[in-house]
């Protein structure tokens, strides 16, 4: 049982603000200072978080984020399967990225798509003394021969590139124009630039901008005649289907879905999006950029969503189907009507065993607080959350719409930190990653990993909030949790231990 | 609707049910601009031909889906072998995070590094102030009793000197003046991880024979009757090390594994979580210098740090990653002679056993091709078992493997009938193996996960041995040397050929015949 339960909010409040002065005693002085900043108790009726975020993690401290190159060719770009996406410089970067991410897409490997493959220009010391754009260009080549069915081609850039000088940019235009407009998409995404992966993910929608739907033609046709329920699915990576769990919903109330961003997407679904009537955006932080430039440009509106849990799922789809006729309005209300009873029967069967259980979660994007609605549906608790690249936009909608009074909010949370707070806070469960997930396990703590889905999902939609209630349960109620104590040895009271 | 709330469907099932593929076969039809199917047809069958294969080989600039991975992974390997000791990787922080994953991912344990997070002004001005901040809050965070700095390409490419960087960061008091903090540069642009492993532990050792990085005098070596062992890059380090100590043990040799990650990458859930465990003790590291002789388990994991052992005064020895009955004797008998140890009745039990499943089982694998990708010492160790078991390791490649490498793997071949018709490819990929294995196909290949593609893309059925394993739990915990390993190694492959077998003969009425309860 968790200890926050027994307490008032003013007595969790108290606990919380005394807890982060106690981690912030392990640090030196100035490290303490900027810490601070990023740690905080929500107090209810704030308009954000009252957290400090998108600044430079501390050297040393164990930070959880990535680089750059992460949030462009990890998040963004990596997920578009018919293209083909090179990691341009030494082999280690696509190699640690190569198929990691669970985007899922159909299509022939290695003829027609080319998702899971690791496409590098593999460095060496010449190409960093010389320059590497020779090797582009060639590497280029090379794949137009071996792979003549890919529909561009996209440069990934890693740290050196731009330490070097090299103008991926000239190649790009050079080799487009040999092979005949073809599309080919240099992104400035070294690691080395911004603080985390945002800067990533920002680039890259950059670029989608300047070297895609800048590229496309006004008059041109589309290749499909448009319809006033066209639609777009923007920021659905397609995490174990995802996004195919979110389309089907939009579909089912009666919207077309022209395009999917970036999960099991391509090139040319992405070129027709500002043809859609209304781009509908899950992941804020990922691609609020190309769906701000779109309504800038193009007139289409965006809107943001939140398709985890029934109560989310339901508010969301009508906040979709306020945009058209009365005929979608109706399509929204059938599709929460027809789903009702599953949803009934999935928490009726899970919500027993997961009732006044607390989560703390640590995730990227939007799931830091786009989660906690389907952990309320299962009558959960969040008790602490935070994000590893946050923006303040993103605190902001958190306090607004999501946490409660007296939670603790850390922005790109130290190792450290996590572990004391999990320690002195006890939850029944984490939500965070890979790096994380065996730390909390050796403690006794039940974990899900969070952006992969743990190898599960999809979660998005109601077929997904069904496996989402699953997993939780499978990963709180299972037996292992209770033979982690070695019997034989006298122990007065349970507690969690970090590492000293 | 198919989902089911008393019977969860995951996305094995749940996508295969008719709603989803008709969403899905309308979203390629309508909106992905698909090409022809006849089209990918053709080209499909075209990638399998030996004219697709003249032109894969030919490329000399683009790399698909390499066996390898960069220094600073093999830095961080290393460096967590010893005792209380964090890893600090010096350059970009997107780097750590990665490689905490990838291991995280193969040992399904925590890895924990740390990164001194540089960003576009470090890239102007240099991250020296990242080392000094850096530093300091390591050492208060989570109190190692050694931090071990290498660098990412970033790094590296701006000329951070890590000497100059940690004696101005010690200046400044980030950490004690005689505080451990050895270095190695590790840029991502020369070698691969079995160089970056090579070169954290050539810094190590140097770091405590030599001087401390001209902190504290040189150690004299007093020569005692110990050995050293260094066991490489591995996968199997947590099944290897414990094997080896093991052996060690039954032979009495006074011995210092240098670099024993084999407990923090696999520490108990009993409710606390170890950041430390395990590892080379500090005094060990800088005692070893006085050991009779450094073995290294893996040649070209150790190409700069034997020397600088023998250097030392030292006898140094490079085996191959040995698999088998002849490597492992030949081992074990070397173990002997530099000791003086004997080899016990115990340990010879143990062979005759290994070779007693030898015979009985080899009939199943006596001629049977294989191909066979991974790290250039596994490659040899496993080509030189298959050899021994009479079967043909075909294709045999390393993405790192060098010339020097080539030469070796083909005087294995020379030297066994066996060897024959078998061919050796260095400083290729899997995308070349593709090719190799539809126009000269083999029976059984021999990877990591990644080979999964490939069984799925030409039907060669994968034997998981080599690193990183994600799809496959556990394997780690069990050698892969030693008698006792070579016998995991051989009940793998036996697993794998007896299950295509049934496979392969599981119709009813057609191939019914074969479908045999004994085999």
């Amino acid at each position: 049982m968790s200890l926050v339960k027994t307490q008032s909010i003013a007595e969790i409040k108290a606990r919380n603000k005394e807890l982060i002065d106690e981690v912030l005693l392990i640090y030196p002085e100035k490290t303490a200072k900027r810490r601070a900043k990023h740690l905080n108790v929500h107090e209810a009726g704030k308009s954000d978080c009252g957290v400090k975020s998108n600044l430079k993690s501390i050297p040393g401290v164990m930070t959880i984020r990535g680089c750059a190159y992460a949030g462009s060719k990890g998040v963004v770009w990596g997920p578009v399967k018919d293209m083909i996406h090179i990691s341009h410089g030494p082999v280690g970067c696509g190699q640690y990225s190569w198929a990691s991410r669970r985007s899922y897409y159909i299509g022939t490997t290695g003829v027609d798509t080319f998702v899971t493959m690791q496409f590098t220009s593999d460095f060496q010391e010449n190409d960093i003394v010389f320059g590497g754009d020779k090797k582009l260009s060639k590497v280029m080549d090379e794949i137009e021969v071996l792979f003549p069915l890919n529909r561009g081609i996209t440069v990934q850039s890693e740290c050196p590139i731009g330490l070097i000088g090299d103008d991926i940019e000239a190649v790009s235009k050079a080799k487009s124009k040999q092979y005949e407009g073809k599309t080919i998409v240099p992104v400035r995404c070294e690691g080395f630039r911004g603080v985390s992966q945002s800067l990533g993910h920002h680039i890259a929608n950059d670029a989608i901008r300047d070297w895609i739907l800048d590229k496309v033609p006004a008059d041109v046709a589309p290749k499909f005649e448009p319809s006033p329920y066209d639609v777009a699915i923007i920021g659905d990576y397609n995490i174990g289907g995802d996004a195919w769990s979110s389309r089907i919903l939009l579909e089912e109330m009666g919207l077309r879905v022209i395009a999917q961003w970036s999960g099991d997407g391509t090139l040319a679904e992405m070129e027709a999006t500002p043809k859609a009537k209304l781009n509908v955006l899950h992941c804020y932080r990922s691609m609020n950029y190309i769906s701000r430039h779109m309504e800038e440009k193009y007139g289409i509106p965006w809107v943001e969503y939140n398709f985890f849990g029934p109560s989310k799922i339901a508010e969301s789809l009508r906040k979709i189907a306020s945009f058209f006729d009365d005929k979608i309005k109706e399509g929204a209300e059938r599709v929460i009507a027809q789903y009702q009873p599953l949803m009934d029967a999935v928490i009726a069967k899970y919500r027993p065993r997961l009732e006044g259980k607390t989560v703390m979660l640590f995730v990227g994007g939007l799931r830091p607080r786009h989660v906690i609605g389907a952990y309320e549906d299962l009558g959960m608790e969040v008790v602490g959350t935070g994000y590893e690249f946050g923006h303040n936009d993103d605190y902001q909608r958190t306090a607004q719409h999501d946490v409660k009074d007296g939670t603790l909010i850390y922005d790109d949370v130290t190792g450290y930190e996590f572990e004391k707070f999990v320690e002195t806070m006890q939850p029944d469960l984490v939500g965070s990653g890979i790096k994380e997930k065996y730390v909390f396990q050796k403690m006794g703590v039940p974990f899900r990993q969070m952006h992969s889905w743990d190898y599960s999902g999809p979660y998005h939609g109601y077929d997904g909030f069904a496996i989402f209630a699953r997993d939780m349960d499978m990963a709180i109620n299972a037996p292992v949790w209770k033979m982690a104590k070695v019997p034989w040895k006298l122990e007065p009271a349970p507690v969690l231990m970090a590492a000293e | 609707m198919t989902q089911n709330a008393e019977h969860v469907l995951d996305h094995f099932d749940l996508f295969r049910g008719p709603e989803y593929q008709q969403m899905l076969a309308n979203k390629k039809k309508m909106f992905e601009n698909p090409h022809d199917p006849a089209e990918v047809e053709r080209v499909r069958e075209w990638t399998k031909t030996p004219e697709y294969r003249e032109k894969n080989f030919a490329r000399e600039a683009l790399t698909v889906n390499p066996a390898k991975a960069c220094q600073p992974l093999g830095a961080v390997f290393a460096a967590v072998g010893f005792e209380g000791t964090i890893p600090f990787v010096h350059g970009s922080q997107g780097c750590v995070a990665y490689y905490r994953s990838h291991f995280s991912r193969h040992f399904k344990e925590p890895s924990s590094c740390v990164s001194s997070s540089m960003t576009e002004d470090a890239a102007v001005f240099g991250g020296l102030n990242n080392m000094i901040d850096g530093l300091a809050n390591t050492y208060s965070m989570y109190k190692p009793k050694m931090i071990a700095v290498s660098t990412t390409c970033m790094a590296e490419v701006i000329g951070d000197d890590l000497n100059a960087f940690i004696k101005t960061a010690k200046e400044k008091g980030s950490v004690p003046a005689e505080y451990d903090v050895p270095f190695a540069h590790t840029p991502a642009f020369v070698g691969s991880h079995i160089t970056g492993y090579d070169n954290v532990m050539k810094g190590i050792v140097e770091h405590f024979w030599d001087g401390k990085a001209g902190t504290a005098p040189k150690l004299e070596r007093r020569p005692n009757g110990k050995i050293n062992f260094i066991g490489g890059f591995d996968g199997y380090t947590v099944g290897n090390l414990r094997e080896i100590k093991r052996l060690f043990g039954l032979m009495d040799v006074e011995y210092t594994i240098l670099g024993d990650n084999s407990d923090v990458w696999d520490t108990p859930t009993d409710g606390e979580f170890r950041m430390y465990d395990g590892g080379t003790t500090l005094e060990e590291a800088a005692d070893a210098v006085h050991a009779k002789a450094t073995i290294s388990m893996q040649e070209y994991c150790s190409e700069k740090t034997l020397p600088l052992i023998a250097a030392h005064g030292q006898e140094v020895l490079a085996f191959n990653h040995p698999v088998g009955v002849a490597a492992t004797d030949k081992f074990l008998m070397e173990v002997s002679r530099i000791t003086g140890k004997a080899i016990p009745e115990s340990i010879a039990r143990e062979r005759g056993r290994f070779v007693d499943a030898i015979a009985d089982s080899s009939a199943h694998i006596h001629g049977k091709k294989f191909a066979i990708y991974g790290d250039p010492d596994l490659c040899l160790g496993l080509a030189g078992f298959l050899l021994e078991l009479g079967a043909e390791p075909t294709h045999v490649l390393a993405t790192n493997g060098s010339k020097n490498w080539v030469n070796k793997v083909q005087a294995l071949f020379d030297s066994s009938p066996f060897g024959k018709d078998c061919h050796v490819y260095g400083g290729k990929d899997l995308w070349h193996m593709r090719s190799l294995l539809f126009t000269d196909p083999v029976d059984f290949l021999i990877g990591n996960t990644y080979g999964k593609y490939l069984e799925r893309d030409t039907g060669t059925p994968l034997i998981r041995i080599g690193f990183p394993i994600f799809d496959r739990h556990h394997h780690h915990r069990y050698p892969v040397w030693g008698y006792q390993g070579g016998m995991n190694v051989l009940v793998t492959i036996l697993d794998k050929i007896f299950d295509e077998i049934d496979k392969s003969t599981i119709g009813t009425a057609t191939t019914d015949f074969s479908f045999d309860i004994i085999r």
